[in-house]
């Protein structure tokens, strides 16, 4: 372990304050599923890729990352600048005019760290299963990781992407769902039900393994344990348990979070909730 | 006018194939994907010489693009391979943001293009696709005239920085074209000087706009004839100098001529030099099932439509 798990709670604790702040300071934004994956996301990057700050598109030699459901961007954005990808007080310039950190996360504007645009759901899978066949094609032992959304898994295109994978014993690459149950709409369950989705995969042929993705120590554990999976002849799939909104008591479990910015009291509020480890920006 | 002839025809799909094998062989970055079609797009020549580098991705255009976009990164060159409807209208999302907006370096490959895949009827037949691809910034839009141009092209795409997609075809059509030619991405290619009327053509039209040429020969009408193979970025600059000396001008393109080289070129027109324009395109149609030529003589892409178009334009020169 690079961290002790304590380390990591507490660099995930200033992760969520980055988020609220950022789509605070704009009132716009995701902070929902942000804060669900913001353990995930640390954990991640702090102990589990290789990977280097000072970023190429190609990333020879290192785990690449990507994200589908992109409009999580506010937790992605706070921890490559907490790693080193980019200063931290460019946070500060989230959606606003001329901005690297768009809304939703993009190469367009160079910043570092991202590979490809996200935003419209469900194209991120696929494009993750191309850098892995290009890893294979370049005899490059990184890893390739993923992270989607559970309601994204509505859209057709990811479905295409589960057949691939397994049929072309993609085994470098280790995809993660955000299962949180929730969609703008309300809970998956009401909107368009997912099921078994851990039968679903399987059946698929993948590796399904399952976390809790707001226990850090589990969550550290299961991406570990995911890595030894790889090579084997499968593709990998963590079906990460998280709750919306974790982290503050009145956001969590819901999807009116998903999309809504705090006032300027429940901001406050939230913070009181969160320690300040890091520094804010 | 100038004499052209030709000794054999063939698909322009086949000079994609013969391309495609060709830049497998220079280039070990170059990928190709396929969903489902690797026959009807000629890739087995491809894929049988190099298959770690061939992935058949399934009836799946939405994943190809995607794994497309993806291998891009580190430094694959993936030339996608499938039906001109399913390699743009099918997958226009995929297209623009893990390709386009991303800035990736991926081929779109695209055969089947407008009518003349005859009988398979409208489902098949995009007519929309120019408009939809050039609409999309970074996207380079070529649409190559004969056989042995669809293979210059395909080895000049490979060399290109970028996002491309290459349109082509199924009908065998004369080859006219050099078998050695450099193709050169933006650079239009003089058919015939003339000082009557200048014809503008892309893809299957241009052997059209030749035989049309003949005829207004025949009637004393001396015809400028351009290739515009790449309609993004669009040679400005060749049409500009035809059209000063003509005064008057006909686009000529396999496709809808709402949002097609057309419209391109009445944008260039309309800002630089207003000029009259008449345009041989499909009139906002569907297609539907028929023989090839049956279809271009219905929905008037014929050489006499050319001709009939021209001595229109002609008579609205001031």
């Amino acid at each position: 372990m690079k961290h002790t798990i304590s380390e990591l709670e507490d660099i995930a604790s200033q992760v969520r304050r980055d988020v609220l702040r950022m789509v605070h300071a704009v009132q716009s934004g995701h902070p929902g599923a942000s804060l669900g994956c913001a353990d995930f996301f640390t954990a991640l990057y702090y102990e589990v890729l290789n990977h280097s700050p000072k970023f190429t598109m190609d990333g020879t030699g290192e785990d690449l990352f990507f994200l589908s459901n992109g409009h999580i961007s506010p937790v992605w954005y706070s921890v490559l600048a907490r790693s080193g990808y980019f200063e931290v007080s460019e946070l500060a310039t989230f959606r606003k005019l001329d901005s690297r950190l768009q809304g939703h996360p993009t190469t367009h504007e160079g910043l570092p760290g991202i590979r490809v645009a996200s935003g419209s759901l469900g194209q991120g899978l696929s494009v993750a299963i191309g850098a892995a066949l290009t890893k294979k094609l370049n005899n490059d032992k990184g890893l390739i990781y993923t992270l989607q959304g559970d309601g994204e898994l509505q859209e057709g295109q990811n479905w295409e992407a589960f057949m691939f994978a397994p049929f072309h014993k993609v085994d470098n690459l280790i995809a993660s769902i955000d299962y949180n149950g929730q969609q703008i709409d309300g809970p998956t369950e009401k909107v368009l039900s997912l099921e078994n989705l851990q039968a679903k995969f399987e059946a698929f042929g993948w590796h399904v393994i399952t976390s809790d993705g707001n226990d850090m120590e589990q969550i550290v554990k299961a991406l570990h344990y995911a890595k030894s999976l790889t090579g084997k002849g499968k593709p990998i799939l963590n079906l990460m348990s998280t709750q919306m909104g974790y982290g503050v008591d009145f956001m969590v479990g819901t999807h009116k979070w998903h999309g809504s910015a705090p006032s300027d009291a429940q901001l406050a509020v939230a913070l009181s909730q969160l320690k300040e480890t890091l520094g804010d920006y | 006018m100038k004499k052209y002839t030709y000794t054999e025809k063939k698909d322009t799909r086949s000079g994609f194939g013969a391309g495609l094998h060709e830049a497998g062989k220079r280039n070990e970055n170059v990928v190709a994907l396929c969903a489902d079609l690797k026959g009807s797009l000629k890739m087995d020549d491809f894929a049988n010489d190099f298959p770690e580098r061939f992935v058949q991705v399934g009836i799946a255009e939405a994943n190809m693009m995607g794994i497309a976009a993806g291998m891009t990164i580190g430094g694959k060159i993936p030339f996608t391979g499938t039906f001109a409807n399913f390699s743009t209208g099918r997958v226009y999302d995929q297209i623009r943001q893990s390709i386009a907006y991303s800035g990736k370096n991926v081929k779109i490959c695209a055969s089947h293009a407008g009518l003349t895949l005859g009988e398979d009827g409208a489902t098949h037949q995009i007519l929309e696709d120019i408009g939809l691809m050039k609409m999309l910034p970074g996207m380079t839009v070529i649409n190559p005239c004969d056989y042995n141009q669809t293979k210059a092209a395909t080895l000049a795409i490979m060399e290109h920085e970028g996002p491309v997609y290459l349109r082509f075809g199924r009908p065998v059509i004369p080859v006219f074209t050099p078998a050695d030619q450099k193709f050169e991405i933006g650079k239009a290619w003089m058919v015939n000087e003339g000082t009557d009327v200048t014809i503008i053509a892309t893809g299957h039209m241009v052997w059209r706009a030749i035989e049309a040429g003949e005829k207004l020969a025949e009637l004393g009408i001396d015809a400028e004839i351009i290739n515009i193979h790449t309609i993004k970025p669009l040679d400005e600059e060749a049409i500009l100098k035809s059209v000063k000396k003509t005064g008057c001008v006909v686009t000529c393109e396999e496709h809808n001529k709402y949002g097609g080289l057309g419209e391109s070129v009445a944008r260039l027109l309309t800002t630089e030099l207003p000029t009259p324009q008449e345009f041989v395109a499909v009139n906002d149609s569907f297609g539907e099932s028929a023989t090839p030529d049956q279809l271009m003589t219905k929905y008037k892409l014929d050489p006499a439509d050319i001709v009939a178009a021209a001595q229109k334009v002609i008579k609205r020169k001031a």
